[in-house]
This record gives C-alpha cells, structure tokens and sequence, in this order.
C-alpha cells in the first residue's frame, strides 16, 4: 500500500489502469443497457416500469459503496497518514453523492406509477436520504478551511461516524415493515430474482463501478496536477522574493 | 475521575458567571414552540397531534445553537490547548465538556418541556414519556454535537457548517424521541422506541467523546 504513497508511482499506475478502466465502463454499460432496455422481459405486474430497476438499484449500491470506499480511505488517511488515501476519498465523495442523488431521483420517478407517491418517509428512503446529507457535509468540510490539510482530516473523520448509517440502510428494510420492498439480490438462500433481469441488474452494476473507477483516476490525476502546479506557483513567488 | 468534575466545575462556573447561554437556549425554545401555534392556526386538535414532534424538533434546534460555543471559546483564548496537554485522556475531558454542556443547555430544555406541551395541548398521557425521551435524548444531542463542534473549529462561516453536519446525525435521536410519544399518546407500548434511544445513548456516551478527542487533537495540531 505505501509503495502508491510516491504520486509518480500511483500516477504510472493510474494511466496504466485508466484506458481500461474506460473501455471496460463503456462495454459493461453498453451491454447493460441493450440487456435493460431490450432484452430483458416486462415484469408481468409492473410491465416495463420494472426497467427503472437497472438504474435505481446500481445506483443505490454505489452510493453506498462509494461511502464505504470514502470511510476506508479515510481511516488509511487518518491511521497512516496516506496522502493518496486522502486524496481518494474527496475524489470519491462528489461521485458517491452523485450516484446516490441519481437512485433518490430514479426512486420518486419509479414510486409514482408504483406506490402512487414521488416519496414516502420509508426508513430506507429516509436512510438513504440521510445519506446524500452526510456526503455534501463531507464536501462542504473538506472545502471548508484557510488551511487544506485542516479541512482534509476534519472531513476524514467525519465519513467514518457517518459510517455508521451504512448498515442501517442496508437492514432498514428488515427491521421495519416499510413501502420499500425488502432485499433480493444480497439476501441469504440466493438471489430471488429471475436470470433474465439479475443478469442487466449485475452488468449495469459493475459498469457502474468501473465508470467511478475512470472518473476517480481523473479526479485524482487533476488534483495531483493541482498541487503541482500550486508548488510550482509557491516557488516562482519565493524565487521572485529572493530576486529583489 | 477528579479531574472530570474539576472541568465540569469549571465550565459550570464559567457558564454561570460570563454567560446568559443557557437562558438564551431555554428562551429560545419557547419563542419557537410559541411560535407554532401562530403558524398553523390554534386549533387545539391539530396542536395535540403536532406536539410532539414541534417540542422535539425545537428541543434539537436549540440544543445545536449553543453547541458552538462548547470548545470554541476555549479555543479561543488557548485553554484548549492547555487542557490537550494534561495528563488526562483527553476523552475523559471531553466527557466533562459535555457533561457540563448539557447541565446548562439540556437540562433546562427538559425543566421547560412539560410546560410548553401544556401549552400544546399534549395528552396527558404522552407527558412522562416525552420527559424520559428528553431526559435520554438530550444527551445523545450534546455527545454527537461535540464531534460536529469539535470538527468546524477554525473554520469559515462555522456555525452553519455544522448544523449541515450534524442535523443527519440527529435524525435517529429524533424518529425515536418522537416515535415513543406518539406511542405512549395512542396508548401502545413505547419500550422500543425508548430502548433504541437508550441503545443510542449507551452507544454514543463512549464513542462520541473519542471521536471528538481525535478531531480535538488535529485541529490543536
């Protein structure tokens, strides 16, 4: 893990990483949506409603992952002090809000022909909103300092109490009775849902996940650059200083 | 153990002294309260049904605006960093923070609750229930704000920052303090809401000061 504490490193690995990271996001989500939106059967209640389904879910377990991803390499910030921990996780906060503010949207979208309301004070979609809360409390301290730095491990330890709300989405759906059906795909005994729709549901998921891991190189990368180009700057300053 | 009641004494006399904090909390959570039957018309059905939410509600705002001043003060003049250095966990110091936030700001929001539900017309029996729910959730508030002030000291435009952090962690304090009343005015068992909001309590008594030892510490750094 120290060995991508030097950004060249990281840096060669990254652009190594990204053409594929790209190739393989836009294959997965290709095939995932021709599998959603084609060929994949109407479910025989919800007819072709059910099709929000290969957004909203995925969406939902990145917003979730993407949190758990922050929480992890906050605590390597915290305990290690790993810069490029540091550094992930701000990147992944705008693309885990993002992810989760696409599941709160595909949700209402999908809650009106189905339960006959946009939202519901469900524990799930009440938990998840929660969620969304505590990623722009994330940003808005990162961001919130004269002093980075400062900012940077305020905001670390502020994602690993918000942690704290990932299991309770994950089981709000089983401790109470709620509008928001209960698991079934990550439940114990297998999944109960049909081939025919896991399969888009998976391929749209881990097209998903290889998006936010291109969008997280390119994050990363432009905030290297950032700071290169901020000591750059800092150095022309102290050389016109020494000059005078 | 000493030393936690010489920092709670401390800032009990520093609150008692310098400050009208704690009246200015109380005052507030009743012109709030107050405020609500001129909002929703004072039909006293509606205000029944309403109560317990509106009282919870005020009682978190309330809690949250004198939170700024727990470290920040100290902060401040430096005594934050003397107490950084003593020999005792910091945790430990922070527990008496807290200990004596809540002496000043949850206490007298507790003392002002029964009078204020009278005022909202609350059924006579929600009345012990909201007292229990206040006497256990007033805490929690106090510990979970410690962290959110702990975290935005030095920063910019702090105090809004941190009602952004903190209002979401309040929320489960909130569904539960209002779920047991409700309860207990509709005549059902209101023991699991009452013993979630315990669970919270025991949970954040000594997660939260740990918490807020660490975001002390890196913003003394």
């Amino acid at each position: 893990m120290h060995r991508f504490a030097n950004p060249a490193r990281f840096l060669r690995m990254a652009n190594a990483v990204l053409p594929y990271a790209a190739a393989a996001a836009a294959a997965l989500l290709a095939a995932g949506l021709w599998f959603a939106l084609i060929a994949s059967p109407p479910d025989y209640q919800q007819k072709d409603s059910v099709r929000i389904m290969y957004i909203h879910v995925p969406s939902a377990w990145m917003g979730m992952v993407c949190y758990a991803a922050m929480a992890l390499f906050s605590a390597m910030a915290l305990v290690w002090k790993h810069p490029l921990a540091d550094l992930l996780a701000r990147a992944t906060a705008p693309v885990g809000a993002a992810f989760t503010f696409i599941c709160l949207v595909t949700g209402a979208l999908w809650g009106k022909p189905m339960w006959g309301t946009w939202w519901a004070w469900d524990a799930r979609l009440t938990s998840m909103l929660i969620l969304f809360f505590l990623y722009l409390g994330h940003m808005a301290l990162a961001n919130a300092f004269d002093d980075p730095a400062r900012g940077h491990k305020a905001a670390a330890i502020l994602a690993l109490v918000g942690a704290v709300n990932l299991p309770v989405i994950k089981f709000s759906v089983d401790w109470w009775n709620t509008l928001h059906q209960p698991a079934s795909v990550a439940k114990m005994g297998g999944p109960s849902i049909d081939p025919s729709m896991l399969v888009p549901l998976l391929l749209m998921a881990a097209g998903f996940k290889a998006y936010w891991l291109m969008v997280l190189i390119l994050r990363a990368r432009a905030e290297i650059a950032a700071a290169k180009v901020h000591t750059i700057r800092m150095a022309q300053v102290h050389a016109a200083g020494q000059g005078e | 153990m000493s030393r936690f009641f010489e920092v709670v004494r401390r800032d009990l006399r520093l609150a008692l002294r310098q400050g009208s904090d704690s009246i200015m909390v109380v005052t507030f959570f009743v012109l709030t309260v107050v405020l609500f039957p001129f909002g929703l018309g004072p039909e006293m059905g509606l205000l029944e049904r309403v109560s317990a939410g509106v009282l919870w509600v005020t009682a978190l705002l309330a809690s949250m605006l004198s939170l700024d001043r727990l470290f920040q003060a100290d902060y401040e003049d430096g005594s934050l960093e003397l107490l950084v250095m003593t020999p005792t966990p910091l945790a430990v110091i922070v527990s008496a923070k807290v200990a004596a936030h809540w002496l000043t700001t949850g206490l007298p929001l507790l003392a002002a609750a029964p009078v204020l539900a009278v005022l909202l017309n609350m059924h006579a029996d929600g009345f012990v229930t909201l007292m229990i729910t206040m006497a256990i959730g007033t805490p929690i508030l106090s510990l979970i704000g410690a962290i959110g002030a702990a975290l935005v000291l030095g920063a910019r435009r702090g105090g809004v920052l941190l009602s952004l952090l903190i209002l979401p962690l309040y929320v489960p304090v909130l569904i539960f303090g209002v779920g047991a009343v409700d309860a207990a005015v509709q005549g059902t068992p209101s023991e699991a809401n009452l013993l979630i909001l315990a669970a919270i309590l025991a949970a954040a008594l000594p997660l939260a000061p740990w918490v807020t030892a660490a975001a002390l510490k890196q913003a003394l750094e």
